[in-house]
């Protein structure tokens, strides 16, 4: 089993991705500069945060535009296993790997907290390991996170159980305080039709050891190496 | 031929637009009230094409391959 971390121009979570999935959930991880592409074959491939070409156009519009974008749209294709998270989620909206995007803020700040999120859906391979309902504390830093979607893509997402995660307070209520970006129904994460992309907002990989607080965001990463071990290698064959 | 292309790039109707309410509430501290303000982006690009039907038509494979995102985006070009 092996997992990609993909680095572009002004990826700043890349390395703390890569610690989390090789030292603390010990898979072998490679990272990947985006120009070089993805030349072995990957089990699950991560887009991780930071900001990619200096959010110029809108956040994630140009990465996803790159040549190695174009690979990990067949991956995907193959059923390989694709988690964005934050600059990564936004890459892959821009991307079309998920549908709606990722935009400013309703109050137009960049936030960087803890929040609470209420796991919606425990059948994808990201989020098997959870609880129905059980809310979960991890960090979001972004200003370009409000998930925006046409009525009927909302509804659709709703009706196939692709929300993964909502924003919510503490005690699992999606309420207008706990939304704080203002994404539509306080969506914090979204997965693809087929469910094998998963794009979100917050950083699990900053909650996935003691030392930083919560671990909540590490059963991500496994329920990601848990569903590759009982299914298989998919994704790029070469 | 050399052509002009202006592209302008907008939130579609009843798309919330921080930016704009922001800008809004800092021109009405200044002593300017405004009923509306809406922001858009314009890109002024020069390129060669046949003629100006040419250039429109590039300009709006530009506009839908990177310049604009349909899900929010609207947009509108003039040739020069």
């Amino acid at each position: 089993m092996r997992f990609a971390v993909v680095q572009f121009g002004g990826s700043n979570c890349d390395r703390d991705t890569y610690h989390v999935l090789s030292d603390v959930c010990g898979v072998d991880t490679d990272l990947v500069w985006y120009k070089d592409g993805l030349k072995r074959p990957y089990d699950a491939v991560v887009l991780p945060g930071g900001f990619s070409y200096g959010d110029y156009l809108r956040a994630g519009a140009i990465a996803a535009r790159t040549a190695i974008m174009a690979e990990l749209i067949r991956h995907a294709k193959n059923g390989g296993l694709v988690l964005g998270i934050c600059n990564g989620a936004q890459i892959g909206s821009e991307a079309g790997l998920i549908p709606g995007t990722f935009t400013l803020n309703a109050y137009p700040k960049f936030i960087s907290r803890h929040v609470h999120l209420r796991v919606e859906n425990t059948t994808s391979p990201f989020t098997a390991l959870y609880r129905e309902g059980e809310v979960i504390r991890v960090p979001i830093a972004h200003k370009e996170g409000r998930y925006v979607a046409p009525d009927d893509v909302i509804a659709r997402l709703n009706h196939e159980g692709r929300v993964a995660f909502r924003f919510c307070d503490e005690y699992g209520n999606t309420t207008p305080e706990s939304n704080p970006n203002g994404s539509a129904e306080n969506i914090a994460g979204v997965l693809s039709e087929a469910g094998n992309v998963l794009a979100m907002m917050p950083h699990p990989e900053r909650a996935s050891e003691p030392l930083l607080g919560s671990e909540d965001g590490v059963k991500i990463f496994n329920s990601m190496i848990a569903y590759i071990e009982e299914h298989g290698s998919q994704g790029i064959t070469q | 031929m050399k052509f002009d292309v202006i592209i302008t790039i907008g939130l579609k109707e009843g798309m919330l637009d921080p930016e704009a309410r922001a800008i809004q509430h800092a021109l009405a501290n200044l002593g300017f009230p405004t009923e509306s303000l809406r922001t858009a982006r314009l890109y002024r690009i020069t390129l060669d094409a046949e003629d100006a039907a040419a250039a429109e038509r590039e300009a709006g494979q530009m506009c839908e391959r990177l310049l604009a995102n349909p899900v929010i985006h609207h947009y509108t070009i003039e040739v020069e």
